[in-house]
């Protein structure tokens, strides 16, 4: 055995957001020997961002409330490319996981009846055959997510939770079976590296906004899950989808939930009118949130943005009046008047299409398993290897994914790995051991830092990645530019392997952390360019100039890219719910 | 401006030192001295510190600046800086890993003594428990708590005992438990609260307020477990 240091557990959890620590609270309880691995204090995770609230059929608002209404909606929203068996088990299993939180302890806001309080949010129908706007979003003010990952922390505190907080992983550790069994992580106090080893190891790294020069993302959303599955060779499914959400603060890139406008707000362009009425007459300002993006950009295009560069519209809220504007959207208000000087109470907030979440991921099924795609087409386990979360593509979202319905993917796919990893175990899955080789690949990005003499500094890089990505994989998309951007990706990813490390020392250095986070950003924004090219389509929130339509002949599938060869096949969508008749694919209108 | 940092590397300084960067603000913008930070990173790589939501509600980047503990991601310059200068130091009162970056764990620790989760001994109901709105109020103020330790690093009594008073952050927790409605512990966490130490130990001094960039006023929470504990006594 090579002299690196190594710690032996069942299963790890690599990521302390929502999704990790629902799935390292699962494992704990249950009795799995398990370690959650984070690369900051769990509670500084993205999943704290969260504002407007989990959508779940808990039938609070309205008694008659049906997941299956939820089902319909979310099916629709992910533009048909969602497995409606994994969106039938999120939207079924979801009161269940709401309810384990609230006994959990998450401070919801309630209604007058002492039930959990439930806001309107966009796409939410009762329905196939009723378009109603429903009201099915389980809020705790507009501090849903904080409320969420807090409680969770505090019950896997409660259950004595083993945490390696501060640690970064770097890459995963292959047997020569290519079963994953485990990663090799570094303590950034010390700059220890060590050797993390377990039979299964869940990816629950979250998503990668940061490839965008404009984000809602905090700046450790980079992607490393992503980077780790793809640089092992795995394949990634559904990266040219992801969302721009409709408000970003202008300038800031931060965000203001969409419960604004599910609590009564609306948006504004330069003239005053209120124009998702002409591009969404039912759902108006709560159509899905591809739709609002793009009508969003339209007007902006056409000249009727708002601000001397025309570039913005307004979001207004001050018809809400003080009291709810203080009660709903406490934090929207404080991050309104830091980032946009502005006082909802009194004035339209300058809002933006912002890059928020990405939809694709590693292809997993309904039990968080890893899947690849073997030589005929057939799904096959990656086996040791599980992700949840914004990482893993179950897939739930499929093109464009509803507001709330992320932090519902977290804890039922989070709490889902977890169950299934339990039975695992409990059936006696075991894998081989790693050799010294295996574990020393896995050290293969540390070593090339350690040695770099030359080169570029990350910073400069990373910025010209997000710029290439800004400019040529937006809200709306052509082949002509997007080639050219894919070429500018090779350019970069040239300067990405090249880049140099001035600061080798041990204790807490970020530098090094920041330049192996970049490996993983190239990695998402390849996969993503790639994709994106590949998909002659416009579907959810792929929107291309040169394909304007929905092909659903060819392309009523999941998108799969292969890090290998580079190339991008396809995989079929699930369309065999268990308990209900399937939704068939028909125009989407909001 | 003149931006002044601590900077400390274990492995290479043998005593921390104050470094003085001229730092060139981009005009008509208001940065935030997180940006200032950054800006400063892309310069000197070695420059340490904790960052990740940039929008004050992770609690990463708790630090002191000119003298007053916040948050550099929600700290415009405008707001801190004083005749052209900007000093820059790791929270007071905790140890210094390395530059602008504390070891939080004496701070984690207090947290977790104070039992921070729900207890409820009886069977969990097929749905949610009820609160009503008013019971859900009293916990306003309180869950909101981001973690960051500015309250607690600028607390005279945590500098002095930080092993033994739990701090403004702590008790915050604890009373956002002790006033919540579902609930069924609150004896067992009054008595572990109950030494000369853990809660006794608040002067009063307030700086926890002034400094909580959530606005949450620990202070007041303090005040309301003495008055448990002194119901308890009589």
């Amino acid at each position: 055995m090579s002299n690196i240091k190594t710690m032996t557990f069942d299963a790890i959890v690599i990521g302390g957001g929502g999704a990790g620590m629902r799935a390292a609270l699962q494992l704990t309880e249950t009795g799995v020997k398990a370690a959650c691995i984070t690369k900051v204090f769990p509670t500084r995770s993205h999943t704290v961002s969260a504002q407007g609230g989990i959508t779940c059929a808990i039938a609070s608002a309205d008694p008659n409330d049906d997941w299956r209404w939820h089902m319909y909606d979310t099916v629709k929203g992910s533009d048909y490319i969602a497995d409606q068996d994994a969106v039938e088990y999120m939207c079924s299993v979801g009161p269940q996981a709401v309810f384990e939180l609230e006994h959990m302890g998450l401070p919801f806001s309630r209604t007058e009846q002492g039930r959990i309080y439930q806001r309107p949010f966009g796409g939410q129908s009762k329905g196939p055959n009723d378009s109603t706007q429903a009201a099915r979003t389980c809020a705790a003010a507009d501090r849903t997510g904080h409320a969420l990952l807090h409680t969770l922390y505090q019950a896997n505190l409660k259950r004595g939770t083993t945490f390696l907080s501060e640690w970064y992983a770097v890459d995963l550790v292959k047997n020569a079976k290519n079963e994953v069994v485990g990663v090799v992580a570094i303590e950034i106090e010390t700059g220890e590296v060590a050797y993390i080893k377990a039979k299964a190891t869940v990816l629950a790294t979250g998503g990668a906004g940061r490839i965008y020069a404009s984000t809602t993302n905090a700046l450790i959303n980079t992607g490393d899950g992503i980077g780790m599955a793809l640089r092992a060779g795995f394949p990634m499914q559904d990266m040219e989808m992801w969302q721009f959400h409709p408000t970003g603060i202008y300038g800031a890139g931060t965000l203001v939930t969409e419960g604004c406008r599910g609590e009564g707000g609306y948006l504004i362009n330069s003239e005053g009118e209120r124009f998702m009425e002409r591009y969404a007459p039912n759902s108006k300002d709560l159509a899905g949130r591809d739709v609002v993006a793009r009508s969003m950009v339209i007007e902006i295009l056409e000249g009727r943005g708002c601000g001397p560069e025309k570039d913005h519209v307004l979001l207004k809220l001050d018809h809400l009046g003080e009291e709810t504007l203080n009660l709903r959207l406490p934090g929207i208000c404080e991050l309104s008047k830091t980032f946009a000087h502005v006082d909802p109470v009194k004035e339209p907030v300058p809002v933006v299409p912002t890059c928020h979440y990405m939809m694709g991921g590693i292809p997993t099924n309904v039990g968080g398993q890893a899947l690849t795609q073997d030589d005929d087409g057939k799904d096959q386990p990656i086996r040791g290897l599980f992700a949840c979360g914004e990482a893993a593509c179950v897939s739930v979202h499929g093109a464009n994914r509803l507001g709330g319905n992320s932090l519902l993917d977290l804890v039922v796919f989070g709490r889902a790995a977890g169950l299934h990893i339990e039975e695992q175990l409990r059936n006696g899955f075991e894998v081989d051991g790693a050799s010294d080789a295996d574990i020393k690949r896995a050290m293969a990005r540390l070593d090339r830092l350690a040695n770099a003499r030359e080169g570029e500094h990350v910073a400069a890089v990373r910025e010209d990645l997000q710029t290439c990505m800004q400019l040529y994989f937006g809200v709306f998309r052509d082949g002509e530019s997007m080639d050219k951007g894919l070429q500018l990706l090779n350019e970069i990813g040239e300067r990405v392997r090249n880049t140099r490390l001035t600061d080798t020392s041990n204790v807490f250095n970020t530098a090094r952390i920041e330049a192996l986070e970049l490996d993983n950003l190239f990695e998402v924004a390849y996969a993503t360019a790639v994709s994106a090219v590949e998909r002659k389509e416009s579907r959810g929130a792929h929107a291309r100039n040169d394909f304007t339509e929905r092909d659903d002949e060819n392309w009523l599938k999941h998108s799969l890219y292969f890090p290998l060869d580079k190339r991008v096949g396809k995989r079929d969508v699930n369309f065999s719910p268990k308990t209900v008749d399937t939704f068939q694919p028909t125009i989407r209108s909001y | 401006m003149l931006v002044s940092l601590y900077r400390y590397n274990p492995e290479a300084d043998n005593a921390p030192f104050m470094q003085d960067v001229e730092v060139e603000l981009p005009k008509g913008k208001d940065l935030m001295v997180l940006d200032v930070l950054n800006l400063l990173k892309e310069k000197d790589v070695t420059l340490s510190y904790r960052r990740s939501c940039r929008e004050g509600v992770c609690g990463s980047d708790g630090m002191n600046m000119n003298g007053k503990n916040g948050l550099a991601c929600i700290t415009p310059v405008s707001q801190v800086i004083k005749k052209d200068k900007l000093v820059l130091r790791p929270l007071p009162g905790l140890p210094v890993i390395r530059d602008l970056v504390v070891d939080m764990s004496l701070f984690y620790k207090q947290y977790e003594k104070v039992m921070p989760y729900l207890v409820n001994d009886q069977p969990a109901p097929a749905i949610e428990r009820l609160q009503t709105p008013e019971d859900r109020e009293k916990l306003d103020g309180l869950y909101e708590c981001i973690l960051c330790a500015c309250c607690s690093s600028a607390c005279p009594s945590f500098w002095w005992n930080p092993d033994k008073f739990i701090g403004p952050a702590g008790l915050l927790q604890a009373y956002r438990f002790l006033a919540d409605s579902r609930d069924t512990a609150q004896a067992e966490r009054l008595a572990e609260l109950d030494d000369p130490f853990s809660v006794f130990r608040c002067r009063g001094i307030m700086n926890c307020v002034s400094v909580c960039p959530k606005g949450l006023n620990p202070t007041r929470a303090i005040g309301h477990i003495r008055n448990l504990l002194l119901q308890r006594a009589t």
